[in-house]
């Protein structure tokens, strides 16, 4: 059940018939020696922590410490319920509005799961509840989609990076969206080949994205990097269920990721010396937050 | 592999808003307490490269000492952990060091009392993992995945054998070892993760070997 791949992954899962969730688990109970039902119950408990993270921000008043964020995601979920016509869609906006709201809670210092880190800890969620309500899936299926995004980042982090200070935003809120991206493909019941293609989609979307916060804090533009983040998973993984396959393969985007990351400058990884955090109104935000002295 | 299951990605259950500087920061605190083995009167806290630039955002500072305090990454006490230092009678000290690290989210800490102190470097490795990189002056490499014994012993043949002899009478298998030294034949410092835990009465055994100076065992 070892894999280190995505390639391998998804050879494994065709190979013995299985979804891409049941090879996770099994490597797990294999690495850990621990039973199916206790890995299971481990995970069941993340994602109640992800529906309770959910329904704080979409109902309470959550604002961070700086002041910097919060609210914005019952702001998109009253724009969904009223606005007589969407740009997009509302499935993109429960999706964007989840992720928004877990991210939001994470800014405020709640309780959150780092999926893979707190950074991006609003995707995955996002795009698991969000997907559940459309497609009427029962715990279960949940369950096994947060295990089909844990295979996804475990190859992505093993292979390469997933925190913003060692390879920028793609690796963060980038592996996050490509394990999303799988994990909506299984429960939609995409094959495990359309889930690989639909890291590949994601990933490739987010390449480039550099980790600027603004004062040092996981606030701006974290959390609408995450809104994002959710709303490319879903197209993403409706591309890939479309039969849409990425010219790239998984694995050599996850690659092409890695190798970017160790290419950028130092200023643009987590930092706060560049991008965003150096703008005019980044610097007057991180004066007014931490007073005048230079950081 | 640096990550070695499934819930070092889909996980840990933590407190915003950064499993680097909150998460991970949390477990480097705990990790050094547990090496200390009590409760310190003073902490110094010196932090490098981008611990140093953001850690006042990140809640850094706060997570290392709510680590101190044993708080585990999701214990909401972790929020007022300066407080509840300072109501402990815990000193705590923060420095920012313009030192270039080896990795860029790095942590010193030094705990104190009367009885002694001990010097942790930790470095946090994203997604809430950590490693401790060294312990009073010697480097190692640990992840606190496994439980984990460390044996301050003199520098001679024999004591590696030793150890590792007391150890499989235990039935206890050793899944990573590493043994570290400032200079040859002075002290040294075994590191053993276990696939088994270690007892009291193991540890006990070990420590009353000739040449063994200090035996912690984390758990």
């Amino acid at each position: 059940m070892k894999f280190r791949t995505i390639a391998e992954l998804v050879e494994i899962a065709e190979s013995e018939q299985m979804p891409i969730s049941e090879v996770m688990i099994r490597a797990e109970m294999e690495a850990t020696g621990e039973s199916r039902e206790s890995i299971f119950r481990m995970m069941e408990q993340n994602l109640d922590v992800m529906e309770q993270a959910i329904h704080r921000g979409l109902t309470e008043d959550i604002r961070s410490h700086s002041g910097l964020t919060g609210g914005d995601a019952k702001k998109i979920q009253a724009y969904k319920n009223k606005a007589k016509l969407l740009l997009s869609g509302p499935t993109v906006l429960d999706a964007v509005s989840r992720a928004t709201a877990v991210s939001e809670v994470n800014a405020a210092m709640g309780t959150i799961v780092a999926t893979p880190t707190a950074g991006s800890c609003g995707i995955l969620p996002g795009c698991v509840f969000t997907a559940a309500n459309r497609l009427n899936s029962d715990r279960e299926t949940m369950v096994r989609a947060l295990f089909v995004g844990g295979a996804i980042g475990y190859i992505i982090a093993n292979n390469a990076c997933i925190s913003g200070a060692a390879g920028g935003c793609q690796a963060e809120v980038g592996s996050a969206t490509a394990m999303a991206a799988a994990a909506v493909v299984e429960m939609a019941g995409g094959t495990p080949s359309m889930s690989a293609q639909a890291v590949a989609i994601a990933l490739k979307n987010m390449l480039g994205l550099v980790c600027d916060p603004v004062a040092g804090l996981v606030e701006a533009p974290c959390v609408k990097r995450n809104a994002m983040g959710a709303a490319i998973a879903m197209v993403a993984a409706d591309m890939a269920m479309a039969g849409v396959e990425s010219v790239i393969p998984p694995d050599e985007v996850v690659e092409a990721m890695y190798k970017i990351g160790r290419d950028m400058p130092v200023a643009l990884k987590e930092t706060a010396l560049g991008g965003l955090a150096a703008t005019p109104t980044g610097r007057a935000l991180e004066r007014r937050i931490f007073g005048g002295t230079p950081k | 592999m640096k990550y070695r299951t499934v819930f070092d990605i889909i996980g840990p259950i933590m407190i915003g808003p950064s499993s680097s500087h909150t998460a991970g920061a949390a477990r480097i605190g705990r990790a050094a307490r547990a090496l200390f083995g009590r409760k310190p009167k003073k902490v110094t806290i010196t932090f490098y490269g981008s611990f140093a630039k953001t850690y006042r955002g990140h809640g850094t500072d706060i997570a290392i000492v709510g680590g101190v305090l044993d708080f585990d990454t999701f214990d909401k006490r972790i929020v007022d952990s300066l407080k509840i230092a300072r109501d402990q009678g815990i000193e705590v000290v923060f420095r920012e060091s313009e030192e270039v690290p080896d990795h860029p989210n790095t942590a010193r800490i030094l705990l104190e009392d009367e009885n002694g102190s001990t010097e942790v470097v930790g470095i946090s490795i994203g997604g809430g993992k950590m490693e401790i990189t060294e312990l009073n002056g010697f480097s190692l490499n640990l992840s606190g995945n496994a439980p984990t014994l460390l044996v301050l012993h003199h520098d001679r043949y024999g004591a590696i054998a030793t150890v590792a002899g007391i150890l499989a009478r235990h039935q206890i298998n050793i899944g990573y070892m590493q043994v570290s030294r400032k200079e040859k034949g002075s002290l040294a410092l075994m590191t053993i993760e276990t696939d088994q835990s270690v007892s009291e009465e193991v540890k006990a055994e070990i420590e009353a070997q000739e040449g063994i100076t200090g035996v912690t065992v984390l758990s």
